[in-house]
């Protein structure tokens, strides 16, 4: 399945990535120069905070969890050929429905509970990627479109069943019960346990990709779907496959967020995590084990913005813009192969319903 | 007779690959020069330098007696250089006048006077003979047309020298005799041709001389008159081709495959396979003989199930094969050699090892069970890529990086290699260089011989009159006569190719 198992390695595979992280944080040390600052101390403060201590290094990997998680579940999808912008929805679905089977569940002792909340997380971050996988398998509606709606509703449904059905009783907050201590996910050596999950899942889906026939099948529509369909592939079922797989992954990064960090849902606290997987994805070239060291990096980021603008005052929004610039550098060229892969089998007008 | 094109010591170099080595040729006014040679005997490159889309090494390219910078495509089409690509350029939604015009359009008042254009369109297509509806749709025109309508195109724009990259690959006999005609046309009102091919035949048929290039290097020019087809394709693989395939008497045993009844619809929706019967022996190879677009590829798709039958049955040792269901065409013993390789037959970007087990991936030894077996992938890959002349270092290559004969080998490759009862070839040789072409079509009458039911489709007829042992002409999605190779005769399956009755 490895096209590049050749003599020659290729290490445009870690190079582009590099790259763009080194222009990036080239231009954003200019931006940093204007503001007055030195751009080194800056960095520096951006550096130690997240990686420079095993404090640091915790919060790091916890920020990085449900990156990965996230990531993993764009990369999949991007593997079968389909850009699944629709992370967020399935990650919040996953993590509201998670708090409800975390708080709703009584007297459940902890090794059945969380493993059934993370299930509940799983299963309706699916449910939401069900709907785009349908309307693509069956009806060719372009997934970008689909997902994107998607998420526009999943988060109009959270908002209201977290102020209607699922809201904290006698509270003027937006937001479910806490929930059950038997659902919440411990630590492992100073360390959240949803990050060795993440490790498990990126390695476990590494694997499938490359040693088992759904791995090939999934591989083998994404590269190209004509001749998938010519070999005997299902399309239908691979789309349907991929999909859910990536759905159930980023309801599973809802999940460990709700029972290992927040302990409820809260509409506003998982802005942007499945968004921020499209960049991990990205950066990390679509790999499930490239996922990690991207995840890791955003993570980082993420854990040390507040640091830097306490120690030196550089705006936080600067993590934000630095993000935004190596999305920017590492999907020219990706985008271009991944849109250039598609197009040698659809013709120039087929566009956006193929 | 002026000269128009002046190639000067040309060499041009990719990485350790050498595409041209010192290449020196003229063109002249009215002069149809052409170029041939085996894929990836650098004819495409040395073209492209001269539009100015690649660079030379070394050497200078003069047009008119101007030395044209590399790189600079503008100033090539300035001069008077135009170019029809293998893969039109054209935007298939759009009518014929407005593919003409795009990017140097007629205006008035600033908005685009299509009145006008349409006028230059019909006295352009009348001048030069090449008759072509303004308002038609190009998606909607046959190959052939819609090839007319790139040629339109670049004669618009007052072309001296025009550049055909491999311009019949995608035609019928009888459009690509077309063609040549309006070579010639051309060539007498003083265009000068380059004209890329690998068709020896054409060749013959047209040039006034002949360049053969291969592995980069200029083997020499010659004329129609002092060569023959043999020893231009002596020249452009360097060694002997047997031409004529040498095969013993078929002997046809039970019926293999049985289409009975079959109706097909094509993309458009429009009936193109009409209550189509068909039935093919063990032991021989059935051609189906037929202009291009008159049902073949709805055929061949519909028995291997990749297309929904309407109505009717395909069956395999007795068992008909469920519709739309690839794999279980596939299982009952049906290898397909699909018509588009790139599209159907290859995953490009795969190695040569996972292209050769691309429908048997899931199967034993290849997998156990839901675990792939790589190993076994890759020694199947290395096996296969020497019994089957595959030019590649090893099998772990992409097959992206194979040249179109080879990829079209690693389809042949796998097709062939394993059980063999019904084998669907459809353009088993299209774009394929001569070495390769006579290996493929060995390794069919070997499939043949081992007892196979071979349905050959091709476009070529000279391909299915030196093949087939029976001859069935498709017309208008009707099989019109079927005939044995013996009584087979050039003319009459020409005309009834064309629809006309025998």
């Amino acid at each position: 399945m490895d096209a590049k198992q050749g003599k020659k390695l290729d290490f445009s595979p870690i190079l582009v990535p590099l790259l763009s992280i080194l222009v990036a944080l080239a231009f954003g040390g200019i931006l940093i120069f204007i503001q007055g600052i030195n751009p080194l101390s800056a960095y520096r403060v951006l550096f130690t905070t997240a990686f420079g201590s095993f404090d640091g290094v915790a919060i790091t990997l916890a920020k990085a969890t449900p990156l990965i998680l996230s990531g993993l579940a764009v990369a999949i999808c991007l593997r079968a050929g389909l850009f699944n912008i629709g992370a967020q929805g399935q990650l919040i679905s996953g993590a509201l429905a998670s708090a409800w089977a975390g708080y709703t569940f009584v007297g459940l002792p902890a090794l059945v509970h969380i493993p059934l909340a993370l299930i509940f997380g799983a299963f309706f971050g699916a449910l939401v990627a069900l709907v785009a996988a349908v309307l693509k398998a069956y009806r060719g509606v372009h997934e970008v479109i689909t997902t994107i709606m998607l998420n526009s509703i999943v988060i109009a449904l959270s908002d209201y069943l977290t102020s209607n059905p699922f809201k904290e009783p006698d509270q003027p907050l937006t937001r479910t019960p806490k929930i059950q201590e038997s659902a919440r996910m411990p630590d492992l050596l100073g360390l959240p346990l949803g990050f060795f999950l993440a490790i498990g899942l990126s390695i476990t889906l590494w694997w499938i990709m490359r040693n088992t026939t759904t791995g090939f099948s999934i591989e083998t529509i994404g590269r190209n779907k004509n001749a998938g369909w010519y070999a005997g592939i299902s399309v239908k079922k691979t789309i349907m496959l991929s999909m859910l797989i990536g759905g159930a992954v980023a309801g599973v990064a809802g999940a460990v967020e709700t029972l290992s960090i927040i302990g409820r849902f809260e509409p506003a606290f998982n802005a942007g995590l499945g968004f921020d997987g499209i960049t991990v994805a990205l950066l990390g070239r679509a790999n499930p084990l490239g996922v990690i060291p991207a995840a890791i990096l955003i993570g980082g980021m993420r854990a040390s913005g507040s640091t830097m603008q306490f120690e030196v005052g550089v705006a936080p929004e600067l993590v934000d813009l630095l993000l935004a610039l190596i999305l920017f550098f590492v999907t020219a060229p990706l985008l271009a192969k991944f849109f250039k892969n598609r197009k040698e089998n659809v013709a120039m007008t087929s566009g956006w319903s193929n | 007779m002026k000269t128009l094109l002046e190639i000067e010591g040309v060499s041009k170099s990719f990485g350790s690959v050498i595409a041209n080595e010192d290449i020196s040729l003229t063109v002249r006014e009215g002069e149809i020069l052409a170029l041939l040679g085996e894929n990836g005997a650098g004819k495409s490159t040395l073209v492209k330098a001269v539009f100015g889309l690649v660079k030379p090494d070394t050497g200078t390219i003069k047009i008119n007696g101007t030395v044209m910078e590399s790189g600079d495509t503008a100033a090539a089409i300035a001069s008077g250089v135009g170019m029809v690509h293998q893969h039109f350029q054209l935007v298939p939604v759009m009518s014929v006048t407005e593919n003409m015009i795009l990017g140097d359009e007629p205006k008035k008042f600033g908005v685009v006077n299509i009145k006008q254009a349409k006028k230059e369109a019909l006295a352009l297509s009348e001048k030069y003979g090449l008759e072509v509806d303004p308002d038609a749709i190009i998606e909607d025109l046959p190959v052939g047309m819609a090839q007319r309508v790139e040629i339109l195109k670049a004669l618009r724009r007052d072309v001296k020298l025009l550049i055909l990259d491999e311009p019949t690959a995608v035609l019928t006999p009888q459009e690509t005799d077309e063609l040549l005609e309006v070579l010639r046309n051309l060539a007498k009102r003083g265009v000068g041709i380059l004209f890329i091919t690998h068709k020896l035949r054409e060749v013959m048929a047209v040039a006034d001389r002949i360049a053969v290039l291969r592995g980069g290097k200029l083997m020499g020019t010659t004329t129609p008159k002092e060569s023959s087809e043999s020893k231009l394709a002596q020249m452009m693989v360097g060694r002997e081709v047997v031409l004529r395939v040498e095969k013993s008497v078929a002997k046809p045993k039970e019926v293999l495959l049985s289409i009975k009844n079959l109706r097909v619809n094509d993309d458009r929706k429009l009936e193109s396979v009409r209550d189509l019967s068909l039935e093919v022996h063990a032991g021989e190879i059935l051609g189906i003989a037929g202009v291009e677009g008159n049902g073949q590829r709805e055929l061949v798709e519909a028995i291997c199930s990749m297309r929904s039958r309407l109505s009717g049955e395909v069956v395999v040792k007795g068992k008909a094969i469920p519709n739309l269901n690839p794999r279980a065409a596939h299982l009952a013993g049906v290898s397909h050699i699909p018509e588009d390789r790139e599209k159907h037959g290859l995953v490009t970007s795969y190695s040569i090892a996972d292209n050769l087990v691309l429908n048997r991936f899931d199967q034993a030894p290849f997998a156990n069970g839901w675990i792939r077996n790589l190993e076994e992938v890759a020694s199947n890959g290395e096996a296969l890529v020497e019994k089957f002349d595959i030019r590649a270092p090893n099998a772990s290559l992409s097959a992206g990086s194979l040249s179109g004969g080879n990829k079209q080998k690693v389809v042949v490759a796998r097709e062939l290699s394993q059980q063999l009862d019904v084998v669907v070839a459809a353009q088993p040789t299209r774009g394929v260089d001569v070495g390769s072409i006579e290996f493929i079509h060995n390794q069919l009458i070997a499939a043949r011989d081992a007892g196979a039911a071979v349905l050959l489709v091709s476009a070529e007829l000279d391909e299915i009159l030196s093949l087939a042992d029976r001859i069935a002409v498709i017309s208008n999605g009707k099989i019109v006569a079927i005939f044995s190779s013996k009584e087979a005769d050039r003319n009459t399956i020409g005309r009834l190719m064309a629809g006309l009755a025998s």
